[in-house]
This record gives structure tokens, sequence and C-alpha cells, in this order.
């Protein structure tokens, strides 16, 4: 089953690297890692999206917490929470196209944030899904390039992460 | 007053009262040398090879409660280190590893005798630092030594660039270590505890089984107490002999791959099962759904959450000091009015007394070649069950652990986890610098010894007393066991051929050499070498080439479906 977990945790050279060693050494997934500093620059914040059987997601959660650096563990999906992605995508734009990707982005909530003669590039956030799901609905030999994020995460209402 | 970095080092090492560092000196920490030199609160001892620095401040730690250390320099004396890092490791044993590195400004130069010391560590610490700041050297070393020896210990290495230690700066030693995302736990659950209590009331056939976090929480007399309280048969892992006193009549041996019939047969019947300390690995329990096919309930105390339900699902977890936790459940077993059944135990007991009586451990005492076991026991009568006993890995091990009964902790000393022939020489002699006036021997075999053999030297040098018991069978006997069992008999170079003379070989190092070829030989010349007290005694055993270890439970099989002699 698919988790999200997010990682409190100091602020140091090589603490993500201690994270994506543990989860290669141990054949544990992940569907994408993301991380930054938090409003306090000692910390960073890291949400990793994994899957696994309980036992395996269980195993995950201690070994992090097991690591010299990680402050705070939390596996989001055991309770409500927000996540989202951020993408952009760079799509060929040309002639009637051209009208056709404009309106597709205002239909997903998307910025066109950069405009040639040939070519837009579209800001889109939400769930992997919603940005899956533009991706299925343009032309896709329209696409030049994508790049995402990873989900970054949160818990809704007073699930709060805090060190 | 300013402090050089490398100043620092050494007086935060007198600080917390390190008395041996195991190191080979280099480039890279020469300042730091240059310091040790300079005083004499610290002792450093010059090992041949790195490895063997590591592997000594390993038996050191394992042999005292003490936290090991080792010092080496940057590059190929990093990498060298890195077998005795992992060692320590597996078997999670305190040890700091200061490390030289390339000035800050060469680093990801590829500098002459550069590595990422950091990185090729990292999978094989509890924790590491790069210090980047000579202000941050004495808090850094204060934290690795809190690391290395709290919570379930583990090695910790601190990578020192050469110009940091060449810097200066005000020097305090910080009086306590905080911090916010390493607070290992202590206390267990008390509401857990009662349930575990409550449990092992209930069994009609239980089971205690200790392991290594007895021997390194200092827990042997805590579970020694709890286990004649209840009155059950107790079995230790490997990594736990002498947690719980071999001679003792609940005691069913070793359990696991060559553990004894009783043990394993008793693991696997059991209806209530408590590990402490342990961790259920494929060396002990094998295969997890052949163990899962009898119904048990499984109450599991360990200080580390991540080795609870990792391989086996439990019901009862308790995370906690394993001695703190041992003496709250005697604390609740004093106080409780409830008793075990004292019926079923018997009735229990009586069926391990059957399983006793299949004798798993005999072999040919009429033998006209020497056989192995009967050196260890041997060994085991002329040192009155004291010695210090280090191994190495392979059938010499297996025999020490099952003829050699330790009734005390930590006088057993061995690669367990991660199974490193080589250790067994370095590990004496940190055991010997560790207890200088004990009895110290290695039992070895002529394969691990030359490992790390140039040890020799290094124990010429600070007087090390060891008596080296070489079970000479010149094969890789492990290898060639499982090569006969699961391999047809073809013996793919499990073959020691070629090898020294052993005798000349300990002479050619300053020490005496002992050859032994006759069963009638053995115990005088095992009592000629430990009344040497002030010589290194290389004794030469020559053993039965086939000698198989038993019982075995092969890979992949479950404990009952043992191999039996």
């Amino acid at each position: 089953m698919r988790h999200i977990i997010s990682v409190l945790l100091e602020n140091e050279a090589g603490a993500l690297s201690r994270v994506s060693g543990l989860f290669s050494a141990r054949g544990y997934n992940i569907e994408s890692l993301t991380v930054a500093p938090t409003e306090d620059a000692t910390l960073s914040r890291m949400t990793i999206v994994t899957s696994g059987s309980d036992e395996v997601i269980e195993q995950i959660t201690k070994q992090l917490n097991k690591l010299i650096d990680v402050v705070k563990v939390v596996d989001l999906s055991d309770g409500d929470h927000i996540e989202r992605e951020l993408m952009l995508v760079k799509v060929r734009a040309i002639g009637k196209d051209r009208e056709e990707m404009k309106r597709m982005a205002d239909i997903f909530r998307g910025r066109i944030i950069d405009v040639t003669e040939r070519d837009y590039t579209i800001e889109l956030t939400g769930t992997g899904s919603k940005l899956d799901a533009f991706l299925d609905a343009i032309d896709r030999t329209a696409i030049m390039e994508t790049v995402r994020t990873g989900a970054s995460g949160i818990g809704r209402g007073d699930r709060v992460l805090k060190a | 007053m300013q402090l050089t970095g490398a100043e620092i080092v050494i007086r935060c090492l007198q600080e917390e009262g390190v008395e041996h560092v195991f190191g080979y000196p280099g480039g890279a920490v020469l300042f730091i040398y240059d310091e040790l030199f300079k005083q004499s609160k610290v002792k450093h001892i010059l090992v041949r090879h790195e490895q063997g620095a590591v592997h000594a401040a390993d038996g050191y730690a394992r042999s005292t409660d003490k936290v090991g250390v080792a010092l080496v320099t940057s590059g190929p004396g990093l990498t060298n280190a890195v077998t005795g890092i992992a060692t320590a490791y597996m078997d999670s044993v305190p040890v700091v590893i200061i490390s030289g590195q390339v000035p800050t400004h060469a680093i990801g130069q590829d500098a002459f005798q550069e590595c990422d010391t950091v990185g090729i560590t990292r999978p094989c610490v509890k924790h590491n630092f790069l210090v980047k700041d000579v202000r941050d050297i004495a808090p850094t070393i204060k934290k690795a030594f809190y690391i290395a020896g709290t919570g379930r210990p583990g090695p910790v290495v601190v990578d020192i660039p050469k110009d940091i230690t060449a810097e200066k700066t005000e020097f305090s030693y910080p009086d306590k270590v905080v911090m916010r995302s390493y607070n290992p736990v202590v206390k267990g659950h008390a509401g857990q505890i009662k349930k575990a209590m409550q449990m092992l009331m209930s069994a009609k056939r239980p089971m205690i089984y200790a392991g290594g976090g007895v021997i390194l929480g200092d827990a042997s007399a805590e579970l020694t107490k709890l286990v004649k309280l209840l009155g059950f048969p107790c079995t230790n892992t490997l990594m736990g002999l002498g947690g719980y006193p071999a001679t003792d009549a609940q005691f069913v041996g070793m359990l696991g791959m060559h553990g004894t019939y009783e043990a394993n047969m008793a693991m696997q019947h059991c209806d209530v099962l408590i590990a402490i300390g342990a961790r259920f690995d494929d060396r002990v329990i094998g295969n997890p759904d052949h163990f899962f096919e009898q119904p048990r309930k499984i109450i599991h105390v360990d200080i580390d959450p991540s080795s609870i339900s990792k391989r086996v699902r439990v019901d009862i977890p308790v995370v906690g000091n394993v001695r703190d936790v041992l003496q709250e459940m005697i604390r609740q077993l004093q106080a409780a009015k409830d008793k075990p059944d004292q019926a079923a135990l018997k009735a229990w007991w009586e069926q391990i007394k059957a399983w006793r009586g299949r004798d798993c451990l005999k072999y040919d005492r009429a033998s006209k070649i020497i056989k192995p076991q009967f050196v260890i026991e041997k060994l085991y009568e002329i040192t009155k069950g004291e010695a210090f006993v280090t191994s190495d890995v392979g059938q010499h091990q297996m025999w020490a652990a099952q003829f050699y009964k330790f009734d005390k902790p930590r006088r057993w000393i061995n690669s367990g986890g991660l199974g490193t022939m080589g250790v067994g020489l370095p590990y004496a002699m940190g055991v010997q610098l560790a207890h200088p006036k004990s009895t110290v021997a290695c039992v070895t075999g002529e394969a691990s010894i030359q490992m790390c053999i140039q040890e020799l030297s290094t124990c010429k040098q600070y007087r090390l007393p060891i008596k080296i018991v070489n079970l000479n069978n010149r094969y890789m006997g492990m290898v060639r066991q499982w090569q006969q069992f699961f391999h047809g008999n073809r013996y793919a170079e499990s073959y020691m051929d070629a090898l020294p003379d052993f005798v000349k070989l300990a002479e050619a190092y300053g020490h005496v050499g002992i050859q032994v070829e006759k069963p009638a030989d053995v115990e005088p010349a095992l009592k000629e070498a430990f009344a040497r007290k002030k010589d290194l005694v290389f004794l030469n055993f020559i053993t039965d080439q086939t000698e198989n270890v038993f019982p075995m439970v092969p890979g992949g099989k479950g404990l009952s479906e043992m191999i039996l002699v």
C-alpha cells in the first residue's frame, strides 16, 4: 500500500544521504522524496512516498526514527492529510493548439509562466493523480518536457509535526 | 588558553577516561600523533594493520563496559578499518573511531589518501561526523562517545581534516549532551511488563531466550535471578553466552544453527517464549515459516524498537533497557501471588530431559586423531572455565561456543553478526590490555588466523601473553562442511595448501610455538602453554580434517530439522 511519510530531521550535510542510503540498503521503495529547510533553519522536512506491507512500513518508520539526525517521523497516511505536488510542463503551442493548450491549463487551474512563439511552460499543482490527469488530457505529442517535485504532505487540522 | 585541534582531540580522550587507543599513524593524523607523544595518560597501541586496530578496540569494549577507541589515518587507513567497523556495528559494540581526513580545502579534489569517509562508513556505523571547524571537535567527540555507548550501542566515526587539527581555539569539554533527535529509551513500559508477566505465568511450556543484549546491557545478574525465580529453561544465543551461567541445570545450551538439540526443540515446542536482548536472526530460528508452524506466544524485550517484529511478529513488545526491564519483572514477580503452573513445568522439564538424553554434542573420544571438541574441553578444564576466550569464525568458533561453558558475561568474544574471519587475535589483544592479569585464549583455525597474523608483532611489542589455540585441520572447515553436505563433496578452494610452519612463524615473531599432533599430548601442551604466564604461546593442534559441527540446522530449514551426529 502507498504511504506518505513526513520526516523532520537536522538540517545537516549528509542527512539526506542517510535517509536515501537507509532505503536502498534495506530494499525499501522510494516513489518520491522531497526535502527542504523549514521555517526553523536548523531543521529540514522531508516527505517520502513509499509503498509496502504494514510490516515493511512499520520497519521503515522504526528505522527512520533510529537515524541519529531524525527528530520526528509521522506516517501521514495514518490520518487525514493533504498532499500536493508541483509540475512544470513545457508544451508545444503553435497554431490552433495554442488556444487549446491555454484552455486545458485553465481547466486544471494551471498557470502559464513562460511563453515563447512556439511553446508554453505551464505550472500545475495538485495531487499526483491530478498531474497525471492533466498529462493524459493534453495531446501527448505536444509535451516537450516535464519536471515534477514529488509530493509534499501535511496533516489536517490539529495534526502538527513540530520538533 | 587556546589549544590546537590535535591537542583538543587528546584532551577529549583524557576527559572520557580513555586509557588505550588502538591505531596506526599516517599523514592526516600527524598532528594528533604529535600530541599523543607529548602526554602519557592515553596509551597508544600500535597495531600492524588498521583492521586490527578496530577489532582490538572492539574486543576491548566487549570485555569491559567501556567504549573502545581506534585512531586511523585518511584514505587507506580508514578503508582498512571498515571491516572492523562493520563487525562492531553488527554486534552493537560501542567503539569510537577517529580518522584523519585530507585538509578541508583538498576535500573533493581526489587528494592523496583521500576517501569519502562519511560516505563509505555510513551504512555500517551508528552515526558518523565530519568535523569542519576546530570549535566543533570537543562537542563532536563528546557526542560520539555518548551515541556509541548509550541506547543500542554501536560504532561512531569522527572524521577530522588535517588543517582542523592544526587550528586553534579555546578548549572546554561539555559536561553533558543534549540532542533533540537522539533520546534512547531506558525504562520499559510498566503496563507491557505486567502483561508479559501474566503471559509468563500462564505458560505450560515456557522458554527464555536471551541474547547479546543481556551482555551489552550488563544484565546477566538480573537474568539469572529471573530465570531462577521462574524455574524455566534458558538458552543463550552465540552472542549471549555467559549471560546465563552455562553450568547451571536450567541452561539448555546455545540455540540456533549449531545449537543443542534440547535448546532448539524447546524453542520450537514452547508455548510462551520470551526473547531478551535477542533478535530472532536467521542463524537462530532458521526458517521463520517453519518456526510458526507451532503456535506460541512471544514476548520480546529489546532496547531497539526496530528489532521488534522485524523477522517475527511478537505478541507483547517491551522496548527498554534489558536490565531495567528485568529488574521490574523481578519486582513484579516477587510481589505477585500467582506462581507458574508447577505441574505443567515439571512435565515440560521431563520432556527437555528426554531431549537432553539425545546427547547431541557427543563425539569420538577414543579417536587417535585429535578431535577439536576435545581440545576445547581440555582448554575449559585447564583454564577452570575462567579464561577470556576470543574466537575467529568457522567450525572452531562453534566448537568453542558449544564446549567452553561460560558462567560469566563478557568472557566470550567473537564476531556473531558479521562473522568476520581474522578477529580472534586482535580481539585477544584488546581483551588482554583491558585485563592484563587475566588468562586470554584465542581459539582459531589455520585459515582465520592468517587473516590478521601480522598482529603477532603487536603482541610482541606490548608483551601480550595470549594463548593461541589453533585448531588446524588444513581446511576452511565450515566451508568444507557445507560443501560436503550441500555441494556434493566438491571442496572448491576450501583446502588450505601451502600452510606456514606455525611454530616457526610464532618463533619468528619472538613467541613460543608448540606443535601438538596426538590426543595424549593435548593436555600437557595446554598446561605448558598456560604455565608460561609471560609468553604468547601459539599452540598448533593438528586436528581431524573431516570433523563436522553437529547439530546443524541447514539453511532454510526449521529449528527441529537438525542434522544430528
